[in-house]
């Protein structure tokens, strides 16, 4: 550091980003540590952040950051202190104005990495050798892990504990259980992310690594090609859709298909159901299946309102009624599992075909297999942890939610996420402890103008823009995980740096070609789960990132663009299954587009048009 | 087959044992045409023919006499030389076997259209040593749009007499083949009507990545684009997932098209078309989809020439009109991409490393 040189772009230091009007005190909402702060800014200045919007668009509200802290731990200690993978530790994380930003920390003195070297290839050697043994281990723990968490009940608080205390000698009593309950909960949450980066982390090296080498033999291979190659045909994601498929068919079988009329509600369409036997017979199949296929969220799973079709059947209902019509009409509604299998066989042996030389051949080969073993961790994991698991995970808390509510500390038993965990522990403990004494508590009187404040900060935060990244930009990104995981790659930064006009002036918008085709329609723009159902048909979906719920919706729309998502986004490969044009990660395009614009999506190419 | 070879062979019937009868040009669309790809209708007049013509004729010795003592450095007398043989081969008329042959295969072809005189393409299509037949390469004649069997014959005798150009004389003096080295086919052809038409090659011509394909395609006849008159509309496609990957439409300023005086006329583009895609998506991937097949056939990368006939419903309006080997690329040795390793997950550690190395730019 000698020399001074001309001045590379940068962005904003995070200490010189103002407070959004009327948002002031922000930071109370959230962990000391979790903020930019003075005590570690010569650190936290010198460093590249950008921010999350791929995981976390939306404002954290403070209990929801309970993800993003799991996944800060979770990500990073397996390339920190497990795996020991030579160039990267983990992705350190600072909320700015309620938003997420990250950073990584890559390791880049040759000596350090040389160091992990041998750690990193016993230790990763031994996951990569091992892998479907210990992935059908994982299977099984991380179901476990999801029963141990429906097993735990939430108690009330009684006037007077049962006699059994007594007659059984149970020395314990609800107020001891409900602290002991939510201790389990958020244990359990920590556990899931554990489970959720064990196999992540190396899956997508692998994957990335045959990525890598497609794009050196073929440098103009799309990403939507490669992963086609690797894909599964039988992923835990499309298993929902396909449940609702076969209750198509049942229904029809069953003769009970006069139920599910237009304009009737789930609850109209059971209880007509309920009067019949067959009807009966139908419901019961739904039931069995709801378990787990409807723990599927309609967004990421990452917040604590990203509601599930087990919450919220509406979506599904209006999946089946289309099916059943389908199959009325004599469609074929399955999917064309062997028709994909034949098409991804085809298309590997032709790429291998024209590799030039027998020793790509065989790399090839060695990569895609490798590619294909650790896949099927990689396409599933979701299932289990975002949406089969954080389902429960969010209802279980709503449990505690309507506890505190009833005895007077929230007017709305939503209004506990607008604490942090640590704040709900406490008024947990203000509650039980008033219980146990049998004087008021004091969180009645004391959280609900705290949480009238952090509502409206937290509205005032939703239409405020956060800035791409923070910082200053490093010559090169060499992270790997921050290239696969989020996308984020020195053309990327530069992108974002490229002057550009006001919001509105620009007409064409760069992405990821997540999934082919070209589609014009009108553009309606969705911030936010709820507003799915503005959705008309025929429209092209812009939005910050979709889930794989929303197949329904993909059924209605034309195209879809998101602001973020990478190679193996949710978005990519869902639109790649029902063959719906895409394109991700644009960065702007919530922001560019407006609903009621016509646009042109081109999957091909990665490319978004406003027309007019 | 010890018969006599015949002086036509239609392109349907051509096969490789022909070559020194058709020429390499017609023999390629005989191979294009039996691959089942979309090739216009056509027939080689064979060399025989032409032999037969200059016998009965009774030519060898006057163009002999005429080229023997030309020197080859000596612009004006290979002008006159060329001038006096060129004179000699049209001013005789075709044996009456020959003629006929001409005007019977013209008259199948016209039934095979519907049309009492469909236009057609005359082109030489040189044979010999192959040094001779490469060197002719660049100096084939081209008559289009020739109509009626009068134009096809007055046509088919200078396609003959252009194998004695000032240029080609000096070169194969020069060279030292002999005079008989070469001899002279002549492909007929229906013409085509382009209303766009271009290149094609199966292998990226940039980096060699040989599972794509790129077409360029301009308005009209190809020969704005083949002479690089104009900067035509580039598409890109996989040619594994027949998926078009990227499109670059420039301003196409003019086109040749068919005119009823000179016979190909250079106009402006109509303003409304300038700066459109010339071609849509699905022409797009017809054509690298039988660009693939020709690939397919030869086992290797080719160069490959193609128009859209406008008169045509899809996809029969997509033709191929000529294939030739890409040489570039095919003449470099591969090295492998990676270093081989035994365990998989040497790999992945490479490319962990790698991302360490800034790329380039």
């Amino acid at each position: 550091m000698t020399q001074v040189k001309a001045p590379a772009p940068r962005f904003p230091s995070p200490f010189e980003v103002a407070t959004p009007p009327g948002c002031e005190g922000w930071q109370d909402m959230y962990p000391y540590y979790y903020v930019f702060s003075e005590d570690r800014r010569a650190f936290e200045d010198g460093k590249l952040w950008f921010h999350d919007g791929m995981h976390h668009p939306e404002p954290l509200y403070p209990f929801d950051t309970i993800t993003c802290e799991s996944w800060w731990v979770g990500l990073g200690q397996y390339n920190s202190r497990v795996f020991i993978v030579p160039p990267a530790l983990g992705i350190d994380q600072r909320v700015l104005n309620g938003y997420l930003f990250i950073s990584a920390n890559a390791i880049t003195d040759p000596e350090v990495v040389g160091k992990r070297v041998d750690f990193f290839k016993r230790r990763a050697g031994y996951y990569y050798e091992h892998w479907n043994e210990l992935y059908a281990k994982w299977e099984q723990k991380a179901t476990e892990t999801i029963r141990e968490l429906q097993g735990i009940t939430v108690p009330d608080l009684p006037e007077m504990e049962d006699e059994a205390v007594v007659t059984e000698g149970r020395g314990v009593t609800s107020a001891y259980h409900v602290i002991a309950a939510y201790d389990r909960c958020i244990e359990n949450m920590y556990k899931m992310w554990q489970l959720h980066f064990e196999f992540l982390n190396l899956g997508y090296a692998a994957y990335l690594t045959f990525h890598g080498f497609c794009k050196q033999a073929f440098p103009d291979i799309a990403d939507q090609t490669v992963a086609k190659m690797v894909s599964g045909v039988d992923v835990m994601l499309f298993r929902p859709d396909d449940e609702l498929k076969r209750l198509a068919r049942l229904a029809l079988d069953l003769g009970v298909t006069d139920a599910f009329a237009d304009g009737r509600t789930p609850e109209q369409v059971l209880a007509q159901l309920a009067r019949s036997e067959p009807g009966k017979q139908w419901v019961a199949d739904l039931d069995k299946t709801k378990d787990p296929w409807f723990y599927f969220s309609y967004g990421a799973g990452f917040y604590h309102h990203h509601r599930s079709w087990i919450d919220n059947a509406a979506l599904p209902f209006s999946s089946l009624r289309s099916y059943i019509l389908r199959l009325q009409r004599g469609e074929d509604i399955a999917r064309p599992t062997a028709k994909v299998q034949a098409e991804r066989d085809r298309i590997i042996a032709e790429y291998s075909a024209l590799l030039k030389t027998d020793e790509d051949r065989k790399a090839f080969g060695d990569m895609l297999n490798l590619a294909r073993t650790v896949f099927p961790f990689v396409e599933n994991h979701n299932f289990y942890v975002e949406h089969w698991h954080h389902t429960i995970f969010w209802n279980k808390m709503r449990e505690f939610a309507g506890l505190l509510a009833r005895n007077g500390f929230f007017g709305d038993a939503e209004d506990m996420f607008y604490l942090h965990r640590r704040e709900v522990y406490d008024a947990l403990y203000d509650l039980v402890a008033s219980w146990a004494v049998g004087t008021p508590a004091r969180g009645p009187k004391y959280w609900p103008p705290i949480v009238a404040k952090r509502k409206a900060i937290i509205t005032k935060l939703y239409d405020w823009q956060p800035p791409p990244a923070l910082g200053p930009t490093p010559e090169v990104i060499t992270e790997p995980f921050t290239i696969m995981l989020w996308g984020i790659t020195t053309e990327r930064v530069k992108d974002w740096l490229a002057p550009r006009g006001p919001a509105g002036e620009s007409k064409e918008l760069r992405g990821f070609a997540a999934s082919p085709g070209v589609a014009e329609g009108t553009a309606r723009v969705i911030l936010s789960v709820d507003q799915l159902a503005m959705v008309q048909e025929g429209e092209i979906l812009v939005c910050p990132i979709t889930a794989p719920s929303w197949v329904p919706i993909f059924a209605k729309i034309k195209g879809a663009v998101s602001d973020i998502g990478g190679i193996m986004c949710h978005a990519a490969i869902v639109s790649r299954e029902y063959g719906l044009p895409a394109v991700v990660g644009t960065g702007f395009a919530t922001k560019t587009i407006k609903t009621g614009q016509r646009v042109r999506v081109d999957g091909n190419t990665g490319v978004v048009t406003i027309l007019e | 087959m010890a018969a006599t070879p015949p002086y036509i062979i239609w392109f349907r019937d051509l096969g490789p044992e022909a070559r020194s009868l058709v020429g390499g040009k017609n023999l390629s669309l005989g191979e294009m045409t039996q691959a089942g790809l979309r090739v216009p209708a056509g027939f080689a007049l064979t060399t025989r023919a032409y032999e037969h013509f200059l016998e009965r004729a009774g030519l060898r010795r006057a163009i002999r006499a005429s080229v023997a003592s030309v020197d080859p450095r000596d612009p004006a007398a290979l002008e006159h030389a060329s001038l006096e043989v060129r004179g000699i081969i049209e001013g005789a008329s075709l044996p009456e076997e020959v003629e006929g042959a001409l005007r019977g295969a013209y008259a199948v072809l016209a039934a095979e259209t519907r049309d009492p005189a469909p236009p057609v393409a005359v082109r030489s299509s040189a044979t010999g040593e192959d040094g001779a037949e490469a060197s002719f390469a660049g100096q084939q004649e081209t008559y289009l749009w020739v109509r009626g069997p009068e134009a096809l014959v007055r046509h088919t005798v200078r396609c003959w007499s252009s194998l004695y150009t000032a240029q080609a004389i000096s070169y194969r003096a020069r060279m030292g083949f002999a005079l008989d080295a070469i001899s002279m086919s002549v492909g007929i052809q229906r013409m085509v009507d382009a209303r766009v038409a271009g290149v094609m090659f199966t292998l990226n011509p940039l980096n060699g990545d040989r599972s794509k394909t790129v077409i360029e395609a301009s308005w009209g006849l190809g020969l704005s684009v083949v002479g690089g008159e104009v900067t035509p509309d580039e598409y890109w496609v996989d040619k594994v997932t027949l998926e078009v990957t990227k499109r670059t439409i420039s301003p196409k300023d003019f086109q040749y098209v068919r005119d009823p005086v000179a016979g190909v006329a250079r106009t402006a583009v109509p303003p409304h078309l300038r700066d459109v895609a010339c071609l849509t998506d699905e022409e797009v991937i017809e054509l690298a989809r039988l660009g693939g097949a020709i690939e397919g056939r030869y086992g290797s990368p080719r160069d490959i020439e193609w128009a859209i006939d406008g008169r045509l419903p899809f996809p029969d309006r997509v033709l191929m009109l000529q294939s030739r080997p890409e040489t570039v690329w095919a003449n470099r040795r591969a090295e492998p991409l990676v270093r081989p390793r035994a365990d998989p997950i040497e790999y992945v550690m490479d490319a962990l490393l790698s991302r360490q190395r800034p790329g380039p730019g």
